[in-house]
């Protein structure tokens, strides 16, 4: 099972490195949706299979989905000319210079210290995950739900259209 | 079914690998869909540490902590494009160097 997890991982970064370089914006929402279907398969295969259904489900099936929605209202993908004008060379630089520093340093913090133990030695299924949710942690579910709403109230507000004839 | 056993410190790797993906991806791109995708991005990479960690120990906080991330992600991504749709509306462009003043 550990190939399992080291191709899943190959197939997250070649589709999240595709998502950052591409100038077309649907071929970046797919390559994303591919991205995160694999840390998907990554949560089955270290023993979170609730974890990898919600991630399927609710971040590649309705917060994507969203996205596409929008991209495509907006036509995004006919700016492919506009975003390859905006994504010189010359914009990677400091920014690389500046993330490859910070993933060294987490790197070599990870890599060199004390060897951690392996993940995965069990199932945890959505039984557990239920009696957490519902015991320890019913105050974080409420907080959740109310930053839905909000999101929710919100949003809406932003995006409608203002008619003439009625401006509260 | 069998479980992989993948030593911690590859899971956290992998997060953080793709943390710093996401990260540049912020800090370069122009349009503001792309910032809002690689938010995302970065916000999927926690998800997975945290998911990592509790696979570690094998306890459910690790997806308690992946289920409220995600939560907040939804949130987020609902209000940045709804936003993004009135920058739209406002300026003809996803520019993200056109926003520069508060009103115009």
């Amino acid at each position: 099972m550990e190939t399992t997890f080291y191709i899943a991982a190959a197939v997250a970064t070649v589709a999240t490195f595709m998502v950052i370089v591409s100038t077309n914006a649907i071929h970046a929402l797919l390559n994303l949706i591919v991205s995160l279907l694999g840390v998907a398969v990554i949560f089955f295969v270290l023993g979170a299979p609730f974890a990898a259904a919600l991630e399927v489900i609710i971040y590649a099936g309705a917060i994507m989905v969203l996205f596409v929605f929008v991209v495509m209202m907006l036509n995004v993908g006919d700016a492919v000319v506009q975003e390859k004008r905006w994504l010189t060379p010359r914009v990677w630089f400091v920014p690389g210079v500046l993330s490859a520093i910070l993933f060294i340093q987490l790197a070599s913090i990870l890599l060199t210290g004390d060897k951690l133990n392996a993940t995965g030695s069990v199932m945890t299924e959505a039984g557990p995950v239920g009696a957490a949710l519902y015991g320890p942690y019913l105050l974080a579910v409420e907080l959740a739900s109310m930053l839905l709403l909000a999101g929710l109230v919100g949003a809406y507000h932003l995006a409608r259209r203002e008619r003439e004839e009625e401006r509260y | 079914m069998p479980v992989a056993q993948i030593p911690l410190e590859q899971s956290l790797f992998l997060a953080a690998l793709l943390f710093v993906l996401g990260l540049i991806g912020v800090l370069t791109r122009r349009n503001v869909i792309w910032i809002l995708m690689c938010l995302e991005i970065m916000l999927n990479a926690a998800g997975l540490g945290f998911v990592a960690a509790g696979a570690r120990w094998g306890q459910p906080d690790g997806q308690v902590f992946f289920i409220l991330i995600l939560a907040v992600a939804a949130a987020n991504v609902s209000v940045g494009l709804a936003l993004i749709l009135r920058v739209f509306r406002e300026y003809g462009s996803l520019d993200a160097d056109r926003l520069k003043e508060l009103r115009e």
